[in-house]
């Protein structure tokens, strides 16, 4: 059994780490996982994707086309990969900033007002926390109480921001839960 | 140790550390430029020197001088990088002393892109530098063997006094996957004092030691060739190392294929499995010495009709396959360079094409 997950949005919103974040929980959890960025010429402001692969036993292709699930944190990113996404997956769609959806009925849409519900909670940088959160609680890919501690740990060297993320986590499980 | 999540760029900076390197010289180049990032932290914390070159031509030298001296040191780059050092390397396998090249490839040739590929086949394998030499070359297929690979690299490079080569691609290292290190390696180089030019006062004997590549006399020149033949020969004896994957089968085709392309391989195996077709890999994790008997093994089985090398390349390891299978099998071959990394259906619709 293998799951892809494709994070995607402006460089600067912390796709990348939301993804390390999520590659990390399941590592801990006890899978295997490879995470994939996309490091083409990219520029301040242009698209930044990265892909994480989870799987129970040894990863083959690192290189995914069809992901099994989406997070679009912008609205270039959902135009560019909605098509990809497996029939049945999650595609996240971060409302704050994307008024379209994905045009599909075999996928599962996740409405997350990520920016909003960021700022709402202290600060907008939070955002992607709120994603990966309610993107974790809707598709219970790992366990939240260990994603959780993952999001706590990396942000062990700057004490200041930990209680804002934990915030924010609780946050985006709150908005999936009640999706 | 438990297992951490790692870019290898990141994780071969920490191998080299974890085999004692107190030394790494580098000039910074796309995919690869993580490496010097995280050596030039972490070196001093271990009491190592972290210089970065004004070219990769000077980095070639500051490797030659370093491991002249008797120190452990490596370098990392990417190929167009490597083609720079080229000159250095031919100089320190002529001067046979120790020293750990690490290529993450990108396209080429030129400056080419920066995207993965395996283009540089011939040059680590075939030469790149002038004269009678060969590296010793490594090829991971992800982070922790990259991690291994790298450790190992320093080992041989002091059993055969020479440079060794990790062959990565940006996917390898750009790429997070979780790790685990081995143990550290012992520090000191054991022979050194036979040959580095590391100062009469920390050595035993009073054998004055003269590091050099230029042997006027024909009659020297030659027997340094011949020493360097005779290290090459004993690699082919005691360092081939691959993997065979599927091979337990009735296999009708088998594919030859090394590092990150040779995973997209394995799931187009498994895939076409499920669909009742069995396809046999072998992967090389050395690509000098190539392992030409068990390339040659697995190609003759009976039940095994045809052999296709597949590379990020436009067909380089093809003609160490052919020279393998010495005509008992028609070889065939496909590849893609431009930095797209051939999927599992593509792999599949060129097996099928084979049947």
């Amino acid at each position: 059994m293998q799951t892809e997950i494709k994070f995607a949005g402006f460089g600067g919103q912390g796709i990348l780490l939301s993804a390390k974040l999520l590659a990390y929980a399941a590592m801990k959890q006890g899978f295997f996982v490879a995470w994939v960025p996309s490091y083409g010429p990219e520029m301040r402001g242009g698209t930044a994707y990265c892909t994480v692969v989870i799987g129970d036993k040894r990863i083959g292709s690192p290189i995914i086309k069809n992901p099994s699930h989406l997070v679009a944190m912008n609205r270039p990113s959902l135009e560019k990969f909605a098509n990809d996404v497996k029939p049945g997956g999650v595609i996240l769609i971060n409302s704050s900033l994307i008024p379209t959806r994905s045009g599909r009925e075999d996928i599962i849409e996740l409405i997350v007002p990520a920016n909003d519900s960021a700022i709402a909670v202290g600060s907008v940088k939070a955002a992607n926390i709120i994603a990966l959160s309610a993107f974790a609680a809707k598709t219970k890919i790992v366990d939240l109480e260990l994603l959780k501690d993952c999001v706590k740990a990396e942000f062990a060297a700057k004490a200041k921001i930990i209680p804002l993320n934990m915030k924010a986590f609780d946050e985006g499980v709150n908005i999936a839960n009640k999706s | 140790m438990a297992k951490v999540l790692m870019k290898g760029n990141e994780a071969i900076g920490e191998a080299a550390i974890r085999a004692g390197c107190k030394n790494y010289f580098a000039y910074p180049i796309t995919p690869q430029s993580e490496v010097a990032e995280y050596l030039a932290k972490r070196l001093p914390e271990v009491g190592g020197v972290f210089l970065q070159g004004e070219s990769e031509v000077a980095v070639g030298y500051m490797i030659f001088g370093a491991a002249g001296a008797g120190e452990r040191v490596m370098t990392t780059s990417s190929s167009p990088g490597i083609s720079l050092m080229s000159e250095a390397i031919s100089y320190i396998a002529g001067a046979q002393v120790p020293a750990v090249f690490v290529n993450i490839m990108r396209g080429g040739p030129g400056l080419g892109g920066i995207l993965p590929s395996q283009g540089d086949y011939f040059q680590a394998t075939k030469g790149g530098g002038h004269g009678d030499y060969h590296l010793l070359v490594l090829a991971p297929d992800g982070v922790q063997e990259a991690v291994e690979m790298t450790m190992n690299a320093f080992t041989l490079a002091e059993k055969y006094r020479g440079p060794v080569m990790i062959m990565g691609d940006g996917l390898i290292g750009q790429m997070m996957e979780p790790v685990e290190f081995p143990d550290t390696l012992k520090t000191e180089p054991s022979n050194k004092d036979d040959w580095a030019t590391s100062g009469m006062d920390h050595r035993k004997s009073d054998k004055r030691n003269l590091v050099k590549s230029l042997f006027l006399d024909p009659t020297e020149l030659n027997n340094n060739n011949l020493a360097l033949k005779a290290k090459y020969d004993q690699m082919k004896r005691e360092e081939v190392l691959y993997e065979g994957y599927n091979t337990d089968t009735d296999y009708t085709v088998l594919i030859v294929s090394y590092g990150t392309m040779s995973r997209v391989c394995k799931t187009a195996i498994d895939m076409m499995k499920e669909q009742g077709i069995e396809v046999g890999l072998l992967r090389p994790k050395t690509l000098f010495p190539f392992p030409e008997k068990p390339v040659f093994d697995a190609a003759t089985k009976e039940s095994c009709k045809h052999v296709i090398s597949i590379e990020m390349s436009m067909g380089q390891m093809v003609e160490d396959v052919e020279r393998s299978v010495k005509g008992r099998r028609e070889v065939d071959f496909y590849g893609e360079c431009g930095g797209d990394i051939p999927t599992p259906e593509k792999i599949i619709q060129v097996i099928k094409a084979l049947l």
